[in-house]
């Protein structure tokens, strides 16, 4: 569990996050959602520990991640995978290397041992038969899927998800979302998805945080949202009139069994 | 005031550093990246060091045949100054010049580009030192085969000026042989080695900088390539007049 207190970020004396609390819990999907430039980012970075907060506590498993020495730091790293916006694959390895990569620099694995265990992560992941190519050789969601073996070949505790969807077509977003919601249940991770996509809140958000100008605006899941009368999550999430209509339709519908 | 900006940029400089020179997370990783580095910023310029040297040897030999020669001055005369203009300032300083475009922009566009596409964020989120792991082969890779590449490039600059000698009768072969050979100084070529292991710290270590502190996208790459090259030219000139005075009087 990954529990925020009381922080507060600025740059050059503007506050970006204002006095935020809150819990992630393992074995759950828990997403922060927001329109751009609310804070998803700086909020996650922070949790991760790419930017030290102006003030507050970040608690893995109740140890403060900003009073950790430089090897509690170094072993806590360890214990956390990420999956960037991007994917951040090494351009210079190959898929199969990429994934291995972790492993060799924090394991004492050997050489066939490391390739077992990076097959294994990619077969998790459905992706064969692509472990000699390099990054540039292979579609958007395919170097998602490498990064997310990536994320997990040193079974993290904590998985963090910059944005998975983003630049995906709604097919291959949809296998994302199933294979992390699928993969924080079978290890008991404690997952953390930054996302403004709303088929993932409706799919797979089973703990929402959302935030409004830097501000923790609402928190709940996501059949909360259909009955939330918060007006800032209503005006992000129901700004198109597909999700207008499936809020009404499922309003009708809870009204019918009642 | 407006020394405040350049001391600020200097103290990162210096930060950066001490996150470089630490021990290496993993030394089978540090020796293969170093190997790659070898070859990616020593071997790939041997063509670039051995055509520009040859050229360039040849010029300096036509211009000292044309410049110097004389009834009241000796014909070898024109090989002894044409290997003293090699060893003590091409070789060494404008060759090392020229690699701070070749290497420090292939450096700081390399580096950049990870910082822009996360591979940095990567990196520390996993818990590796990224400094110490991207930048540490390099420093170490140029600062090794550097000299490799300045002792190279003198005797191609000396063959280059052989070649005028053979092809042009502007000086006999045997008077520029002799040239080359008279009243060597050995200390000529430590003195041009040791330059250039400043050099190439200074170009790998301003490139990586400039390369490790992008904010932004591919614009911005293509700026911390300029200013790396920029910069490390400016220092370059400037540690010369330095070295020189250090290591000449």
């Amino acid at each position: 569990m990954i529990e925020v207190r009381n922080v507060i970020k600025s740059f050059d004396g503007k506050t970006i996050l204002h006095d935020i609390s809150a819990d992630f819990y393992a074995g759950k999907t828990n997403l922060i959602i927001g329109q751009s430039g609310s804070g998803k980012t700086v909020l996650m970075k922070s949790i991760v520990g790419l930017i030290v907060p102006t003030s507050g506590q970040i608690l893995y498993d109740g140890k403060d991640l900003l009073t950790l020495s430089h090897n509690e730091t170094r072993l806590l790293r360890s214990e956390i995978g990420m999956l960037f916006q991007g994917s951040a694959l090494f351009d210079s390895l190959t898929v199969l290397e990429n994934v291995m990569f972790p492993l060799k620099m924090f394991t004492h694995k050997t050489l066939k041992e490391r390739t077992k265990r990076a097959e294994f992560c990619l077969e998790r992941v459905n992706l064969k038969g692509a472990d000699k190519l390099f990054p540039s050789e292979i579609s958007g969601g395919m170097q998602k899927r490498v990064a997310i073996a990536r994320a997990i070949a040193l079974n993290p505790k904590y998985l963090f998800c910059d944005e998975p969807n983003s630049g995906l077509d709604p097919k291959t977003s949809l296998l994302i979302d199933e294979l992390v919601s699928d993969i924080t249940k079978e290890y008991n991770m404690t997952t953390i998805i930054n996302t403004h996509d709303m088929n993932s809140v409706m799919g797979i958000g089973e703990n929402i945080i959302f935030l409004n100008k830097g501000h923790k605006e609402w928190v709940g899941t996501k059949d909360d949202i259909f009955t939330s009368d918060n007006e800032a999550l209503n005006n992000f999430v129901f700004a198109s009139n597909l999700f207008k209509e499936v809020k009404e339709y499922v309003l009708t519908q809870k009204q019918g069994h009642l | 005031m407006f020394l405040i900006k350049p001391l600020a940029q200097f103290g990162r400089y210096l930060m950066l550093m001490r996150s470089v020179f630490s021990i290496p997370d993993r030394w089978s990783e540090f020796f293969r990246r170093y190997i790659t580095e070898i070859y990616k910023l020593g071997i790939d310029s041997i063509a670039i060091v051995a055509t520009i040297s040859i050229f360039i040897g040849a010029v300096i030999t036509i211009q000292m045949v044309l410049n110097i020669m004389s009834p009241m001055i000796p014909a070898y005369a024109v090989g002894l100054a044409t290997r003293d203009v090699l060893l003590l300032e091409f070789s060494s300083s404008i060759m090392c010049l020229i690699l701070a475009g070749k290497v420090g922009s292939n450096i700081a566009s390399e580096i950049g580009t990870m910082r822009v596409t996360e591979q940095i964020d990567a990196l520390d989120i996993m818990g590796v030192n990224s400094a110490n792991y991207l930048i540490l082969p390099k420093i170490a890779a140029l600062v090794s085969i550097i000299p490799i590449l300045v002792i190279f490039s003198m005797f191609t600059g000396l063959f280059g000026g052989f070649l005028v000698s053979v092809f042009t009768q502007m000086i006999t072969v045997t008077k520029y042989i002799y040239g080359i050979q008279a009243m060597f100084n050995e200390y000529y070529i430590w003195y041009s080695i040791i330059k250039s292991l400043v050099f190439a710290f200074v170009i790998s270590s301003v490139a990586s900088y400039y390369g490790y502190n992008v904010k932004g996208g591919a614009l911005e790459v293509g700026k911390a390539s300029t200013d790396s090259v920029v910069i490390s030219s400016v220092m370059i000139l400037m540690l010369d007049v330095l070295l020189t005075k250090l290591l000449m009087q």
